[in-house]
């Protein structure tokens, strides 16, 4: 088993976007690897674009971030020349442009989600490639393979926020299970129409599944330094 | 192509001559050669006042080690410093490049740099070079909006953290922080963990070696501390020194093997 420290900085990930009743959940584990070291275990794969528009990024972490840099600050100028906030379909096309016309160079998949007042809570899906996809929801990264089948079951439209942000950090917490290149804490972001509200769960927090054990002799339980506050 | 009577002298651009010769040899399995890593232990956490970076000081070159004493923790702006792990050519040239471009922007705006605008600048520097500037860095630094600490890989992808470890000696040294790491850190105690991490990486990681260097930045003040720590000292020092004058050395045999040497008409040197 090679540790390549060499290996390009990749975020294995799982991420996730759901629409609800009223606006849209966000939602990302947090490991980010070069190769089989994890480079980053408490990485935010969900950043800002606009004040109303979240992107969730996988695959290369230097591709996605140049890309993300690159359509925040074109929406930046898009916002001033407009006079009001972009709204999701622009932030989410400029993604695809960028992504489609170096489908060569990059390799990121990438959800965009956010919230305007035109169409209320929109989720895009932009996966390798630069296909430009509005999905009620949209699952993407390695961990994304074990989670069709629980989504088909479990989504449900007109969702109240509680139950969406519920279903995604369950969601995650399924894949870092089982996904070897997903881990650390769950983040999710909510973006509606009041504004955006961030969160983090800790690993343990998150509920164990099917043979996972509960932690023993953990460092948590020990008596010295108390664990990073956010 | 017929043979110039002239020779022309290149113009400007890559030539892609020898591409084809590259790509014949390599089908007829010649290994390309391996450009020269250097194995390093670079740390960085922030403290309760400002930012702390460690690192080791061994260059190697292959299995050798060419510099025991170099210096690896780069200076960017009098508030930002940057260690550097992988081709010491390519460390050097990008901190000294960026740092030239913090000064020019100094004067332009007539305020002190930021740590995100290093970063800015040296990320879209090495994505444009897609990894083939093999530069790992913990760039670290405390400017008006306060301290930062991110790491930047060859890629051109950062990371923004409370503590961080880059180079092949990065393991040993993560072990310490995971350990020992928690927020508030007093100055002395930050200054202990890091000499803690890069000893780890110094005595664990092969790469890694000699002595540890410091450097601590805080709000309007920096503290680099060359050779904080020196765990390696010359135990052994032969009591006969070291001069081997000439007639010391006994001769056992000795052959001359005189060169042939051709006449050739014309100039030597023919422009």
């Amino acid at each position: 088993m090679d540790l390549d420290l060499n290996a390009p900085h990749s975020m294995g990930t799982t991420i996730i976007g759901v629409t609800y009743d009223g606006g849209v959940v966000l939602g990302a584990d947090s490991r980010t690897s070069t190769g089989m070291y994890v480079a980053n275990r408490a990485s935010d794969k969900i950043t800002q674009l606009t004040d109303n528009v979240y992107l969730c990024r996988s695959g290369s972490a230097a591709d996605s971030q140049v890309v993300s840099d690159y359509v925040r600050y074109f929406l930046h100028q898009h916002t001033i020349q407009l006079g009001q906030p972009a709204t999701v379909k622009v932030a989410s096309n400029l993604i695809r442009l960028l992504s489609y016309n170096n489908k060569r160079m990059l390799e990121t998949g990438m959800i965009v989600g956010g919230w305007d007042k035109y169409e209320g809570g929109q989720i895009y899906s932009v996966p390798l490639g630069g296909t430009l996809l509005e999905q009620p929801f949209a699952i993407g990264g390695s961990g994304s393979s074990y989670l069709y089948g629980f989504f088909d079951q479990e989504w449900k439209k007109g969702m109240s926020k509680d139950e969406a942000e519920k279903l995604v950090v369950k969601a995650v917490s399924l894949a870092i299970a089982r996904d070897g290149a997903s881990g650390g804490v769950v983040r999710t972001v909510i973006i509606n129409s009041d504004g955006v509200t961030r969160n983090f769960y800790a690993g343990d927090t998150l509920p164990l599944w099917h043979e996972e054990l509960e932690p023993v002799n953990s460092l948590l339980d020990m008596s010295s330094p108390e664990p990073m506050s956010s | 192509m017929a043979k110039a009577a002239i020779d022309v002298p290149p113009k400007g651009g890559f030539s892609f001559d020898l591409c084809r010769r590259n790509e014949m040899l390599l089908q007829k399995g010649v290994q390309p050669p391996s450009f020269r890593k250097t194995g390093t232990t670079i740390v960085g956490l922030v403290f309760q006042d400002g930012v702390i970076l460690g690192a080791d000081t061994r260059a190697t070159e292959g299995p050798i080690v060419c510099d025991k004493n170099c210096e690896k923790i780069h200076y960017m702006a009098p508030n930002i410093y940057c260690c550097g792990a992988g081709t010491a050519a390519d460390t050097e040239a990008v901190t000294d490049m960026v740092s030239s471009q913090l000064q020019l922007h100094r004067y332009a705006t007539g305020r002190e740099s930021r740590v995100i605008t290093a970063l800015t600048l040296l990320k879209s520097h090495l994505f444009s070079y897609q990894g083939h500037v093999s530069a790992a860095l913990v760039l670290g630094g405390v400017d008006v909006t306060g301290p930062h600490l991110h790491t930047i890989y060859p890629h051109g992808s950062t990371d923004t953290l409370p503590f961080a470890t880059m180079g092949s000696g990065s393991l040993a040294a993560m072990a310490m922080f995971e350990s020992k790491y928690r927020e508030g850190l007093t100055r002395d105690e930050g200054i202990k963990l890091v000499c803690e991490a890069i000893c780890a990486g110094i005595f664990n990681d092969l790469g890694s070696g000699s002595n540890v260097d410091v450097c601590v930045i805080t709000k309007g003040n920096r503290e680099y501390l060359r050779n904080h720590q020196l765990p390696n000292p010359r135990t052994y020092v032969s009591s006969k020194g070291y001069s081997f004058v000439k007639g010391h050395t006994e001769v056992l045999s000795t052959k001359i093997a005189h060169l042939q040497l051709e006449e050739v008409e014309g100039d030597a040197m023919e422009e």
